[in-house]
C-alpha cells in the first residue's frame, strides 16, 4: 500500500485516496472551438509510461482535494507531490 | 504414559503441566511448551504423512517454518484447520491431528502405488499425461488429480473465531530477535527510537537459544531473556512473539501475522484468534536468520532423517531425541554441535563428514569426547519405508564422485548438514535484487532498494560476534537518523566456538546400476532425476525449470529446496550459480489464515450500513428490504401473504389511483454555493442554467468527456447563489468527486463551493392524483394550488414546527411532491405523513412500485443510463443544449454516435399480454435463427404495467423508433424464454406528461 503526502493533511494511506489519471491532460477550453483530433487526444489519448508519471489522486476520505503526485509507475517510488496549482517539474 | 524419546531434564518445556492430544485418534499426551512435531517425537512417532505425489512415508525434517513434510489436519479450540505446520503449531489441550493426502490410513495408503508406477509421475507430468483424449480429461484425469492432490481439507463450517486487523507506524521494525535482532532493537530503543520487535516462535532468542556460546559471561539464552525483560519494560518498544512478517511491500509498509491465542486453552470473549497488522516502518531491520540445507542423497525423505539444527533444536528446547542411534551428515562444522549434543545426553552419534580429515576448534572437541568421526564419507541412501533403519555409507574418493569403500551401518536418524541458506525473502520482497555469495554458496541481500537493511546470518554473518556487531550498530546508526540522539552502547563479548570451512558438496553420488529417489523438494515431490529431465526437454530458465517441475512452488517455498535445485541446474547446465539465477520471492512468507486477511470485514461488518431515519418505521411496518448500495431501502411492505409480484403491483396501483409516501433520502444531495454557481451548472449539465429563476427545480442531464450519460437528476435555486443539487443514489459519490475535479482542476477560476448534503436532508416523495389534497392538509396554512407551486416549483415552509422544503417534482409520473426535513425530523414527518394520509388512501410504497410508475412512464434510470448510451439513445437529446458549450459536448458528434441504426430506447409489450419479459432479455429477428443469432438489443427494464394490466419493458434497440409496430422474440437463454413481443413508445402511459402538470 502506497503512503501518499497529501499536501495539505499530510503522509496517508493510500486507502484514502481514489485514483485519478495523468496530470498533465489539460482540457480543451471552455466555450472555445477545438479540433476533432485535438478533442479526442484529450478524451482518449494517455501515455503509459515506465517510469515517472505526474498523475492526479483525490483525497476521498480526508480533504477531498486533488493532488498531484510524481511516481514511478515500476518502483511505485513517489518522488513529489503538490497542489493542483502547483508545477511539478 | 511414558515418553521413550524424551530427555529427563533437557528443554524450555513446562514439565509440570501435561497437556493431552490425539494423534490419528491415538491419545498422548506432551508438555506445556511442546510442539505437535515434539510431542509426537517424544512419543517415537515419526510418520506423520505421505508425499504429494508418490504418497511417500514422510516424518519431521525441521523443527520450525522450514518443515516441508509434516502438514497436519488439526483440530482445536472447536475448528478444523488443514495444512497446519507440526512444527510450529504448539500443544493445546484436546488438541486432535490427523495425517493427510493418505487414504485409508497413514500407515496404509493406497496412493502409495503411485510410488511403483514413478514413469507415470515424472517432471511436467500434469502436462504430458493428461493432454488426451480430451474426454478423459472430466471423467478420469480431474477427478484422479483432485484425489492426489489434496492436501488438507478446508471446514465448510462458518468461522466463528474473531481476527482483526491493526495499523501501527514505528522509527524501527525488526524482524527476528536472535543476536542481531535483539541487538538491533536494543540499540535503537536505547536511542529513543518507537521499536516493534517482532518474533515469529513463542520463545525470543532464535539460535541463542540452542547454540553453545556465552555473552558478558551469560549464556545465550540468558542474555536473551535480560534483554528482552529490559526491552518490554521501554514504553517506547513493543515486543511481539509468535508473530510472523510475512510480507514487504511498498513504501516501507509491512505485514505481520500474530498467532493472538491459538496456543491458549481458555480465552476472553473478545480476544481475536489471530491479528493482522499492517507496519509502516520508516527503517527495517531484516535479522530473519538462515536455514539450514540438506544434502541430497538416496531416499532422502525417509521418516526419519531431519536437518542436523533442527535435531539439536529438538533435544535444546524441546528435551527430545530424535533417535538413539544417530548418523551426523554434514559437509560443514555446525552439525558437530549436533553430535556433541547428541554425546551430552548419552547417546552415541556418527559423524560422516564430506571433508577430508582436518582440525578445527569442534572437530577437536568431538575428537577428544571419542565420537567416531569419519571423514570423505557421506549417505549414499537411506534403508528403510517407514522409518530409517540403516543407511549405506560410503568413503568418497578424491573428487568425490565415486567411492572407494561402501558398507552399511545400523541407525534410527539421519541429521544433515548442507550449510546455511541466509532467509531473503523479506530483502527480496521489498524490492532488493539478491547477489550470489561465493564463500557462503548463497545469495545475500544486495543494495538497499527501500529502507530495509540485514543483518546477522539473514546478510550472511555467520559468526555471533559479528551479528551482534552489526546489529548493535546498525540499530544505533538508523534510530539515531531518526531520533537525533545517540546512546552509546559498549558491544559485550562474545565466547563462541570458532566454525572451519565447509565443503562445497550438495549432491552424493549414486555407485553404478543404483537408482534410488533423491529428492530436491520434499513438499512437492522433486526429485534430481526431474530436474535433469526438465534440462533434456529444453528447459533453461530456472523459471520455467520450476514450473515444470514444481520445483520450490509448494507451501514451504522451496526454503530447503531452493539452492539445491540451482545448484543441481548449474551443474548439469555448465554454468555457475548467479548465472542461473533465482526465482522470485513472494508474500506471504509462511501461509496465513483467510480468516485474518479478512479480519473484521464480515457479516455485519463486511460494509458500512446506511439506513434512513424512518428505517425503523418501514421495519416495524414489514418492510422487505433491498440493497442499494451501502443503504438498504423498503423494497416493498409486505402485506399478510403477498409476494413481491403481488405487493408492488398494489402499492403501484396506488399511487396511480390515490396517493403513496416513499422514502427517497437515499438519494444524493449536494449543496452548491457561490456567485458562479449558475455558470458552473451550465457548463456540469447539458441543458441551460443560467435563466433558472429562484425558487424553481429542474431537471438536468450530465455527461462525461466521452458524451456517454453520467447521472441525471433535479437541481434547484434555493436562493441567489444557492443551489441544492439531487443524483442518484448509486452515482451521489462519483457525482461529488466529478464536481470536485472540474472545480479545483478545470475551472478553478468559478468561485463556487460544493459539499454532500446527503445525510442532512431526510426526504419523503408524495405522489398521486390525492398528493395535493393530502399536502393542503400537511400544510393548512400554505397556498399549494397549482398556480402557487405549479410543476418543479420550490418552497420553503413550516412542517407541523420544523423547517421544511418543497419541491414539486415527480420520478413517478404522477402529480407529486418531495418533502425534505433535516435528518433528525425524518421519523416525525413520516409519521405525520402516514398519520394524514389516511383519509386519502395514502400506503407507502417502496423501491419495486417506483420502477414499476417509472418504467411504463418511459423514465430512464440506471438500467438504461448503464455507461454505453448518450442522451439522443434514451430520448433526452430535447435537453441538450445547442447553443452553449458543456462537459462532453464536443464528442456527441462523434460519427458512430450519428448513425441512424444506432440503438435506442423503445417500449415492448409480449404478443400474448401476459408473458414477463425477463431483464437482460436479447431482441432477436428468428428465435430459430442459426447460431450466432443477429442481437438487435436488450430489455433493460421490465415491469408489469398497473395502468394497462399487462407486462411492459423498456429495451435498447437497434433501430429504435423506426421498429415501432414490429414484431420480434426476447430470448432468454438464461431463463429458457423465448417471448414473441411488439415494438412500442418507451412512454407507454400518460406520453404528454399531462399529470405532473395536473
Ligand atoms: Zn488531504
Amino acid at each position: 500500500m502506497l503512503y501518499i503526502k497529501c499536501p495539505y493533511c499530510g503522509l496517508r494511506a493510500q486507502k484514502e485516496f481514489s485514483y485519478g489519471g495523468d496530470a498533465t491532460v489539460k482540457r480543451p477550453n471552455i466555450n472555445e472551438e477545438v479540433s476533432s483530433e485535438d478533442w479526442d487526444n484529450f478524451v482518449y489519448m494517455r501515455k503509459s509510461p515506465r517510469g515517472k508519471h505526474i498523475e492526479l489522486w483525490q483525497h476521498i476520505a480526508g480533504c477531498r482535494q486533488w493532488i498531484k503526485v510524481q511516481r514511478d509507475t515500476a518502483t511505485h517510488e513517489i518522488f513529489q507531490t503538490a497542489k493542483v496549482t502547483e508545477e511539478i517539474r | 504414559m511414558s515418553q521413550p524419546f524424551r530427555l529427563n531434564k533437557e528443554g524450555l518445556i513446562n514439565r509440570n503441566k501435561k497437556i493431552s492430544f490425539t494423534f490419528n485418534g491415538k491419545k498422548l499426551f506432551g508438555y506445556e511448551g511442546d510442539t505437535i512435531a515434539s510431542a509426537l517425537i517424544a512419543n517415537g512417532i515419526h510418520l506423520v504423512g505421505r508425499s504429494f505425489k508418490y504418497h511417500r512415508p514422510r516424518g519431521f525434517f525441521g523443527a520450525g517454518v522450514e518443515e516441508p513434510n509434516a502438514k497436519l489436519q488439526v483440530e482445536f479450540n472447536g475448528h478444523s484447520e488443514p495444512n497446519v505446520n507440526a512444527t510450529e503449531m504448539e500443544l493445546v489441550e484436546g488438541l486432535s491431528a490427523t495425517s493427510q493426502n493418505c487414504w485409508p490410513s497413514v500407515n496404509f495408503d493406497i496412493g502409495a502405488i503411485n510410488n511403483f508406477l514413478k514413469m507415470f509421475f515424472p517432471a511436467g507430468f500434469y502436462y504430458k499425461t493428461f493432454m488426451w483424449p480430451k474426454s478423459f480429461w472430466y471423467k478420469i484425469y480431474e477427478p484422479f488429480i483432485r484425489k492426489a492432490a489434496g492436501l488438507g481439507v478446508a471446514s465448510i463450517e462458518k468461522d466463528k473465531e474473531r481476527y482483526e486487523h491493526k495499523f501501527e507506524y514505528c522509527d524501527l521494525l525488526v524482524t527476528g530477535s536472535g543476536p542481531s535482532g535483539l541487538a538491533s532493537a536494543y540499540a535503537a530503543a536505547k536511542n529513543g527510537a518507537k521499536v516493534i520487535l517482532a518474533e515469529d516462535k513463542p520463545r525470543f532468542g532464535g539460535t541463542l537459544l540452542t547454540d553453545d556460546v556465552s555473552i558478558d559471561n551469560l549464556s545465550g539464552k540468558d542474555w536473551a531473556e535480560k534483554i528482552i525483560s529490559e526491552l518490554k519494560s521501554m514504553p517506547n518498544v513493543t515486543v511481539k512473539n509468535r508473530s510472523q512478517v510475512f510480507g514487504y511491500y511498498d513504501h516501507n509498509m509491512l505485514v505481520m501475522f500474530e498467532r493472538v491465542s491459538d496456543h491458549l486453552e481458555k480465552k476472553s470473549k473478545f480476544t481475536p484468534r489471530q491479528r493482522l497488522w499492517y507496519i509502516r516502518a520508516k527503517e527495517t531491520i531484516l535479522s530473519t536468520g538462515s536455514i539450514e540445507r540438506p544434502i541430497v542423497f538416496g531416499n532422502n525423505d525417509t521418516p526419519g532423517i531431519f536437518l542436523s539444527a533442527a535435531a539439536k533444536e529438538y533435544m535444546k528446547v524441546y528435551g527430545v531425541l530424535v533417535g538413539k542411534k544417530p548418523l551426523i551428515f554434514t559437509n560443514n562444522d555446525s552439525a558437530y554441535e549436533t553430535a556433541l549434543e547428541f554425546k551430552k545426553n548419552n547417546v552415541e552419534p556418527i559423524i560422516l563428514d564430506t571433508r577430508e580429515e582436518h582440525s578445527s576448534e569442534l572437530i577437536d572437541e568431538a575428537k577428544s569426547k571419542g565420537i567416531d568421526i569419519r571423514f570423505s564419507h557421506g549417505v549414499i541412501v537411506a534403508n528403510g519405508y517407514k522409518k530409517v533403519k540403516s543407511a549405506k555409507i560410503g568413503k568418497l574418493n578424491k573428487d568425490k564422485n565415486s567411492f572407494e569403500k561402501i558398507e552399511i551401518v545400523d541407525c534410527d536418524c539421519i541429521c544433515v548438514s548442507g550449510f546455511w541458506t541466509p532467509s531473503v525473502h523479506l530483502a527480496s520482497q521489498s524490492g532488493n535484487k539478491l547477489k550470489y555469495e561465493e564463500k557462503i554458496d548463497a545469495f545475500i541481500p544486495d543494495k538497499k532498494k527501500q529502507h530495509e537493511t540485514s543483518v546477522g546470518a539473514a546478510n550472511g554473518s555467520f559468526t555471533l560476534e559479528e551479528s551482534l556487531k552489526h546489529g548493535f550498530e546498525n540499530g544505533s546508526n538508523l534510530s539515531a537518523k531518526i531520533t537525533e540522539t545517540k546512546t552509546e552502547i559498549s558491544i559485550p563479548n562474545v565466547n563462541e566456538k570458532k566454525y572451519g570451512a565447509h565443503d562445497k558438496f550438495w549432491c552424493m553420488p549414486l555407485p553404478k546400476n543404483e537408482n534410488p529417489k533423491r529428492f530436491v523438494d520434499f513438499q512437492n515431490d522433486v526429485s534430481v532425476s526431474d530436474i535433469e529431465i526438465a534440462l533434456r526437454e529444453g528447459y533453461r530458465s530456472i523459471e520455467h525449470v520450476k514450473r515444470y517441475t514444481t520445483l520450490g512452488m509448494a507451501t514451504d517455498q522451496g526454503r530447503t529446496s531452493n539452492l539445491n535445485g540451482l545448484q543441481l541446474v548449474s551443474n548439469i547446465e555448465n554454468k555457475i550459480v548467479p548465472e542461473v539465477g533465482h526465482t522470485t520471492f513472494r508474500p506471504p512468507f509462511t501461509p496465513i489464515t483467510i480468516g485474518t486477511i479478512v479480519g473484521r470485514e464480515v457479516g455485519m461488518e463486511y460494509m458500512p450500513t446506511r439506513k434512513t431515519p424512518m428505517h425503523e418505521w418501514h421495519e416495524k411496518n414489514n418492510a422487505v428490504f433491498v440493497d442499494a448500495g451501502a443503504w438498504k431501502r423498503p423494497r416493498y411492505y409486505k402485506e399478510g401473504n403477498e409476494t413481491l409480484f403481488e405487493a408492488s403491483k398494489r402499492e403501484a396501483k396506488n399511487v396511480r389511483e390515490n396517493v403513496g409516501i416513499c422514502d427517497v433520502t437515499t438519494l444524493g444531495k449536494i449543496d452548491i454555493k457561490g456567485p458562479d454557481a449558475a455558470e458552473f451548472l451550465n457548463r456540469v449539465y447539458t441543458n441551460a442554467w443560467m435563466k433558472l429563476p429562484i425558487g424553481k427545480a429542474r431537471y438536468g442531464l450530465m455527461l462525461r468527456e466521452d458524451g456517454i450519460v453520467m447521472d441525471d437528476g433535479t437541481t434547484t435555486r434555493i436562493s441567489e447563489n444557492h443551489y441544492h443539487m439531487t443524483t442518484t443514489t448509486a452515482q451521489a459519490a462519483n457525482v461529488l468527486s466529478h464536481l470536485e475535479y472540474y472545480l479545483q482542476i478545470v475551472w478553478p477560476e468559478l468561485n463556487v463551493n460544493v459539499v454532500s448534503t446527503t445525510e442532512q436532508w431526510a426526504g419523503a416523495a408524495i405522489a398521486g392524483p390525492k398528493s395535493r389534497d393530502m399536502l393542503s392538509k400537511l400544510y393548512p396554512d400554505l397556498d399549494v394550488s397549482n398556480d402557487a407551486l405549479p410543476f418543479m416549483g420550490y418552497k420553503e415552509a413550516d412542517f407541523f414546527g420544523v423547517p421544511s422544503r418543497i419541491f414539486r417534482i415527480s420520478f413517478s409520473g404522477e402529480l407529486a411532491y418531495e418533502i425534505n426535513v433535516k435528518s433528525d425530523h425524518g421519523m416525525f414527518m413520516w409519521e405525520k405523513m402516514i398519520e394524514v394520509g389516511k383519509e386519502f388512501g395514502n400506503q407507502p410504497y417502496g423501491t419495486e412500485a417506483l420502477s414499476t410508475l417509472r418504467i411504463e412512464m418511459g423514465h430512464v434510470a440506471g438500467p438504461e443510463l448503464d455507461g454505453r448510451t448518450i442522451p439522443s439513445d434514451v430520448s433526452l437529446n430535447g435537453l441538450v443544449s445547442k447553443k452553449k458549450d458543456f462537459i462532453g459536448k464536443n464528442s456527441l458528434g462523434r460519427e458512430a454516435f450519428n448513425v441512424e441504426s444506432r440503438q435506442k430506447i423503445v417500449g415492448l409489450i409480449p404478443i400474448d399480454r401476459k408473458s414477463s419479459i425477463p431483464e437482460g432479455s436479447h431482441i432477436v429477428q428468428d428465435q430459430n435463427a442459426k447460431l450466432p443469432n443477429p442481437k438487435l438489443g436488450h430489455v433493460s427494464s421490465s415491469c408489469w404495467s398497473v395502468e394497462n394490466n399487462n407486462p411492459f419493458s423498456l429495451a435498447i434497440m437497434k433501430d429504435g423508433k423506426n421498429m415501432i409496430g414490429k414484431k420480434f422474440f426476447a430470448v432468454s437463454p438464461l431463463k429458457n424464454k423465448s417471448i414473441e413481443v411488439e415494438v412500442i413508445s418507451s412512454h407507454y402511459v400518460d406520453p404528454e406528461g399531462k399529470r405532473v402538470r395536473s
